[in-house]
């Protein structure tokens, strides 16, 4: 067989055709969109934008990689936020309170991981009992009302650029996870072949189970970091996080069927999505339409994913 | 009229897969296609039901030019290629299975007795006596590639192509194939014969075209007038020496002792054992409990009774992982779907499952991988390739060198040469007695007999989920070895 020459510009395509999607469009803002350069709408709208997902999809990267996916992050986020505001109003201290929210998310985690690894039960219905089940804990905590989280030494979690560095440090930790360590290497086996992964001696189970325990934890983070910028536990939010998270995680390049994933590809999936929300924002665009443009990309990503595949084959 | 098959050509992306092949079948007769794995048979196939396009050439069917631009196109033009993997909805019966895409029908509804009478009639074809509501999940391999095959009768097919028929089936299986062929042959169809298995072609084909590296090599019009060394030198463009090659080694103390084991797929107690340096090998017929046996040593599935004692040391029940810590390492029969992980590269399916420390030491993982495609002369461009797009040959000498990665004291193999063309299986041959040759024990689970009489010092032979008999080579011979693993003749 031999080898046929590909242009070099197709290779470019080939290789990063979506991060040339992000530059354009972060060129393009840049330029045209009046304000979008401002440190005021980086940091606060841009950055805080991106936060709560770029925390999430750190743990998503996982969890698709190996081959699976977690429907309950949005109740997951959204229950954390509350255990530290309710935790605070009854006294107990900051650091307390967010220890136990981060444990809890760890706690659903592992029953997520054990039901999914041990039992057999797909990840689909498991995430979706979960989902349920946490977020109406997350509602039963406070009676369904909301509750204001404003401690000093707890607002600082939130405050101006600290979001950011969370998520930053999320990243590189995660990326060295996935890239650098057995674990990340024997979750992306899992994700590429189950069996073959089992038979060759890799602890399945266990990396299962540690996938969902450190994605719920993830999501209690970022649920812990909104309720302290919002100054406020609210039962009702972080709806539809999951899909957003899978969203920006598929846009960057991640494969649903597992066994393929990069942390580049979170961040640039991440950026995107924020890019397009942040812009709309500052153009004035109705939520009811950002819904609509925000569908559109993701579909309009995987269809050029998928001629570009077809196109190899 | 023949099949002609005019200057065929099929490039991909960056990969020319076939290039100027010519050649006729003729009505009556069966032509057999070799070539080694990557040498275009597949791709051939694939032009040949549609589900390609060539790039150059043409197919000329009774003088007609045949063009298939779906496979749809190719049924109705009586061309039928029956695959390796089976082209079955398993949860229908095997009347609509027989009949899928065109039901007989009455105002738009279902004709259910014809459908059932019809399929009777194509079932007695092929001789089964199948009951045709039966879903096609319910029938072992054997009876659903009859199935298949009445499928194509049912359009009147006048070209059926086999690609590698009896890779699953038993022998006795692969009997009532070759009948079925040989009618076919007699009623005037043209048939067409991938195998890899050079007893096979010899008995049913009447002609022969080589393929290597989609280029036509050369078409024997008369098998009977050559050897099968000629095949095979034709095959791989140099001399292979022939698989029946055993040579003696020396053989240590037990390594193994399996003692009462009991489990899922056996049904009576197994209690054999294995010296080290020493290959033993376990034949049967499908379904004669041999994977469950491996598996179970292995860990893969959970043993109900029995001791495992190795090296005098006895081990309780085991998984995967831990039975590669004790240094008993399964190369499994599937190797798609147990084997590799096929969008990983080398260097990581190597490593798979060996790595101890929490940090990748990325370098010492390339080094140690290149050790192994250096020793095993695995063909790939670098050990960064994605494992998915070398031969299988060439993946399962890569398994072997991941189990490798352990202190290896036991190796079960598990049909190591299924489907792998015939240079690759000579050196895996020559693997295995190397790693014998160190110390290693090794229990190969083969359905060619061939195979285990050149390589195994002892065979032992199982039928229905128990042990029939044990063979040194001495006394080993494809007749004997039949005996054992045929039904109802325990000792």
């Amino acid at each position: 067989m031999s080898t046929v020459v590909e242009s070099p510009l197709r290779k470019i395509w080939d290789r990063a055709g979506i991060l040339v999607v992000l530059l354009v469009l972060l060129v393009g803002a840049s330029v045209f969109q009046k304000n979008f350069l401002s440190s005021n709408n980086l940091i606060n709208s841009l950055g805080l934008s991106v936060t709560s997902t770029g925390i999430v999809a750190c743990g998503m990267l996982f969890a698709l990689a190996a081959g699976d996916f977690d429907l309950s992050v949005g109740s997951v986020a959204a229950f954390g936020g509350m255990i530290a505001a309710v935790l605070m109003s009854k006294d107990y201290s900051p650091v307390v309170a967010v220890a136990a929210a981060l444990g809890a998310g760890l706690i659903v985690g592992a029953i997520n991981g054990f039901v999914i690894a041990v039992c057999g039960v797909n990840a689909l219905i498991t995430t979706l009992a979960t989902m349920q089940i946490v977020r109406g804990l997350a509602y039963i905590l406070n009676d369904g009302n909301s509750l204001g989280a404003s401690k000093p030494a707890f607002a600082v979690i939130g405050n101006g650029t600290m979001p950011l560095w969370i998520l930053l440090a999320c990243l590189i930790i995660f990326g060295l996870l996935l890239h650098r360590t057995v674990y990340g290497r024997n979750a992306l086996a899992i994700g590429g072949n189950r069996e073959a992964a089992h038979l060759a001696g890799v602890p399945t189970r266990k990396v299962q189970i540690a996938i969902f325990s450190l994605m719920s934890m993830l999501a209690a983070l970022a649920g812990v970091v909104s309720t302290s910028q919002l100054q406020l536990g609210d039962p009702k939010t972080m709806q539809g996080l999951e899909l957003r998270v899978i969203s920006a995680c598929v846009l960057g390049g991640v494969s649903l069927t597992g066994g393929v994933g990069s942390i580049s590809h979170v961040i640039i999936g991440v950026l995107i999505m924020g890019t397009v929300q942040n812009v709309m924002d500052l153009r004035g665009v109705s939520t009811f339409w950002q819904y609509v443009v925000i569908g559109s990309v993701l579909l309009a990503a995987v269809l050029v994913d998928r001629l570009k595949t077809r196109g190899k084959s | 009229m023949p099949l002609q098959f005019d200057q065929i050509g099929k490039s991909f992306p960056g990969v020319r897969a076939l290039d100027g092949v010519s050649f006729e079948a003729l009505e009556g007769s069966v032509h057999a296609l070799m070539g080694e794995n990557g040498a275009g048979k597949s791709t051939l196939l694939k032009i040949l039901s549609g589900a390609y396009q060539p790039t150059e050439g043409r197919l000329v069917l009774d003088g007609k030019a045949l063009v298939n631009r779906a496979t749809q196109d190719a049924l109705d033009a009586g061309v039928a290629v029956i695959y390796q993997e089976l082209q079955l909805v398993p949860q229908l019966s095997v009347a609509e299975n027989l009949f899928l895409g065109h039901l007989p029908s009455k105002f738009g509804w279902t004709d259910r007795r014809k459908l059932h009478a019809e399929a009777k009639r194509l079932l007695a074809l092929v001789g089964e006596d199948i009951d045709p509501d039966t879903a096609i999940g319910k029938l072992p391999i054997a009876q659903r590639q009859m199935v298949e095959i009445a499928k194509a009768l049912s359009r009147d097919a006048k070209v059926i192509a086999f690609d590698e028929p009896t890779s699953s089936l038993s022998s006795r299986e692969v009997e009532r194939l070759f009948e079925v062929i040989a009618r076919l042959k007699s009623e005037g169809r043209i048939v067409l014969y991938v195998s890899h298995r050079m007893d096979e072609i010899f008995r049913v084909c009447d002609a022969c075209t080589v393929l290597r590296d989609g280029k036509q090599v050369q078409t024997f019009e008369q098998l009977n007038a050559i050897t099968p060394d000629d095949l095979v030198r034709a095959m791989v463009g140099r001399e292979v020496n022939t698989l029946n090659s055993y040579r003696p080694r020396p053989i240590g103390e037990v390594a193994l002792k399996v003692e009462g084991l009991e489990g899922h797929g056996l049904k009576s107690p197994m209690s054999f054992d294995v010296k080290r340096g020493e290959i033993v090998g376990l034949f049967g017929l499908v379904g004669a409990g041999r994977t469950e046996t491996l598996n179970l040593i292995a860990g893969l599935s959970s043993a109900k009774g029995g001791t495992l004692v190795l090296n005098g040391e006895s081990i309780a029940s085991l998984n995967p992982q831990a039975a590669l810590k004790r240094g008993i390492g399964l190369c499994p029969e599937d190797r798609k779907k147990e084997g590799i992980v096929a969008i990983a590269s080398v260097t990581d399916n190597v490593n798979l499952g060996a790595r101890k420390a929490f940090w990748i030491h990325g370098k010492a993982e390339r080094t140690y991988a290149q050790s192994r495609v250096d020793q095993f002369r695995v063909r790939t461009p670098s050990v960064d390739q994605k494992i998915g797009n070398l031969s299988g040959g060439n993946q399962q000498k890569a398994i072997i060198g991941r189990v490798l990665g352990h202190d290896l004291k036991v190796l079960l193999l598990d049909e190591p040469t299924r489907g792998i063309d015939i240079g690759a299986k000579s050196e895996v041959h020559d693997i295995v007695r190397a790693l014998a040759e160190t110390g290693v024990a090794v229990i190969v689970v083969s359905s060619e007999m061939p195979e285990l009489l050149g390589l195994c010092d002892r065979i032992l032979v199982m039928e229905g989920g128990r042990l029939t008999g044990e063979l040194p080579h001495s006394d080993a011979t494809q007749e004997r070895l039949l005996e054992l693993a045929l039904p109802g003749k325990t000792l």
